[in-house]
């Protein structure tokens, strides 16, 4: 890029950001920090969301443009069990990530295996098209209205001090971390996860030592669609669900994945906190439309300042 | 041991192995010789399963293997010892060792293998906890012979072992090597260090333009006025 774009897309950023400031500024201090708890909280679900991208990305070198997607349809299994059975989220998550975690597999063994040694522009044509038919065939079964899974202490609080916090959200919260720190524990401690950390660390040494790469390469699609599944089961309790979602998750998931850091687990939980974060600002101190503005413009702003994201580690 | 029949690779177009044809016995050390790009490197890889051969036979211990998957191949016994070590950098030693033993074969004996590899090599014992990636050359070579070893090969194929690294260590690389064969391990050994090889080697094959231009015992080919010509520069 030319000096000249690179200084007007800075000073563009720059600009957002001192305006976000200014706004923030004038906000009383309780709603200011309830804003920043609601996004912190929200933000570690992006984080488990952006986890499950990150680690097939790092691993199988294969963009999943099909992860919000994928994360809509668990928010619909999240919706749709609770509407026939009532069935609590917190309960439901189980069994929608290992449903996740069977589809991710059966998905990569079957039909993303073949691709992975072929040119980027044909994987990234196969998963676009998973994408499409995901969303439409969520509009075909669902229509484009929203629904919610509203259990009845949907709008209970815990009250610290001057903050007010919705229970949902600290439950969910909680979830994804515990989540996050089991997976972290998994590629440490497990031999199958030092295994795909060895897949993803070399993938000729793998071979050489003997490692069936796309049965390691299947596991580790099913662990980042369960991850995906999982947050996005607990993002149902937070929010409504429509099919259009699906894109802008996707979306959200690079941007997270891109400020954290490429391939790096902590850096996709810390992009994570702050694309949230920024998004509940952004909602207080414009308007709510406007959150996705200010996620580019912290996106921006990493890719000029700190490309490899940050925790990411400098590429060479 | 080993046999291969008239063994075709091909690059897209180029053929880069035209008719191998070459056989291993139990417990001898076989050289492969010949210049960059002769074909070696790419010889080792169809052997491993790597690279998939358009025409030709690999069999071992006379089960036919042509084509079978690597991770099939070292759960057969056959380990390799990569050009270029290909160790795991962000992996620990311990845990470049253990992913070394997660072939079927050797599951069961991993923990006792695992100190066999830390009496053969000292140094690797003393960096367990280390990242691969900070090893000296010298020492991811020893890591990747002893991940190789973890996986209970019965041959091993080494592929460029001494390259790049610094002639001291080169000499203890082909001291383990004699020692594991005594040890009753076979071994392939693909060298541009062409004297040592032959020296050591009790049968050797010149590969010229993927195709074996000759062999026999390593002494025969280094009193052979043509391979002292070509590739040892007398």
């Amino acid at each position: 890029m030319p000096a000249k774009t690179l200084a007007t897309l800075a000073g563009i950023a720059a600009a957002l950001v001192a305006l976000y400031v200014w706004r923030l500024a004038a906000l009383p201090g309780a709603l200011l920090g309830n804003v920043v708890v609601a996004g912190v909280l929200t933000g570690l679900i992006y984080g488990l969301m952006a986890l499950g991208l990150s680690v097939i990305f790092g691993v199988v070198r294969v963009v999943n443009f099909a992860h919000g997607e994928m994360m809509t349809i668990a928010m619909y299994a999240a919706v749709l069990l609770f509407g026939a059975f009532r069935l609590d989220p917190f309960l439901a998550l189980a069994p929608v990530a290992v449903a996740f975690f069977a589809f991710g597999y059966a998905l990569q063994a079957g039909l993303i295996n073949p691709f992975v040694e072929r040119p980027e522009h044909s994987q990234f044509m196969l998963l676009v098209a998973v994408a499409i038919i995901m969303v439409n065939g969520l509009l075909m079964g669902f229509g484009p209205d929203a629904r919610s899974a509203q259990v009845d202490y949907a709008l209970d609080s815990f009250e610290v001090g001057p903050l007010v916090v919705d229970k949902v959200r600290v439950y969910a919260a909680s979830v994804a971390v515990l989540l996050a720190a089991g997976l972290f524990a998994f590629f440490r401690l497990t031999a199958t996860g030092r295994a795909i950390r060895a897949c993803a660390d070399n993938l000729l040494g793998a071979k050489v030592v003997g490692l069936d790469v796309k049965r390691y390469y299947a596991l580790t699609f099913g662990i980042g669609a369960a991850l995906v599944g999982a947050a996005g089961v607990l993002q149902a309790m937070l929010v409504d669900v429509t099919p259009a979602l699906g894109p802008v998750y996707t979306l959200l998931a690079f941007v997270i994945v891109i400020v954290g850091g490429l391939g790096s687990m902590g850096g996709a939980l810390a992009g994570g906190v702050l694309i949230g974060l920024s998004e509940a600002l952004a909602g207080v101190a414009f308007t709510p439309s406007a959150k996705s503005m200010f996620s580019f413009a912290l996106l921006i702003l990493v890719l000029l300042l700190r490309p490899q994201g940050l925790l990411g580690k400098k590429a060479g | 041991m080993l046999e291969i029949r008239d063994l075709d690779l091909y690059y897209g177009d180029a053929q880069a192995l035209d008719g191998v044809s070459l056989s291993v016995d139990e417990g001898t050390i076989v050289a492969i010789v010949g210049s960059n790009g002769a074909g070696k490197s790419s010889l080792i890889r169809t052997i491993a399963g790597i690279e998939t051969p358009r025409a030709g036979s690999i069999r071992y211990r006379g089960a036919d293997i042509t084509g079978a998957p690597s991770h099939a191949v070292v759960n057969l016994g056959i380990g390799q010892v990569a050009e270029g070590r290909q160790v795991f950098p962000t992996l620990s030693v311990r845990e470049n060792l253990e992913v070394g033993a997660l072939v079927p074969r050797a599951r069961a004996r991993a923990k006792a293998t695992l100190e066999e590899v830390f009496a053969l090599f000292p140094r690797l014992r003393e960096r367990e906890h280390q990242a691969a990636g900070t090893l000296s050359g010298g020492e991811q070579q020893m890591l990747a012979i002893g991940r190789c070893l973890m996986g209970q090969p019965e041959l091993i194929m080494f592929d460029e072992p001494s390259l790049g690294l610094a002639p001291t260590v080169v000499q203890e690389v082909f001291r383990t090597i004699l020692a594991l064969n005594r040890r009753g391990l076979t071994i392939v050994l693909v060298e541009q260090n062409v004297a040592v090889s032959l020296r050591i080697a009790s049968r050797a094959y010149v590969l010229e333009n993927g195709r074996v231009a000759m062999e026999g015992t390593g002494a025969e080919l280094l009193a052979d006025d043509r391979v002292r010509q070509a590739y040892l520069g007398l």
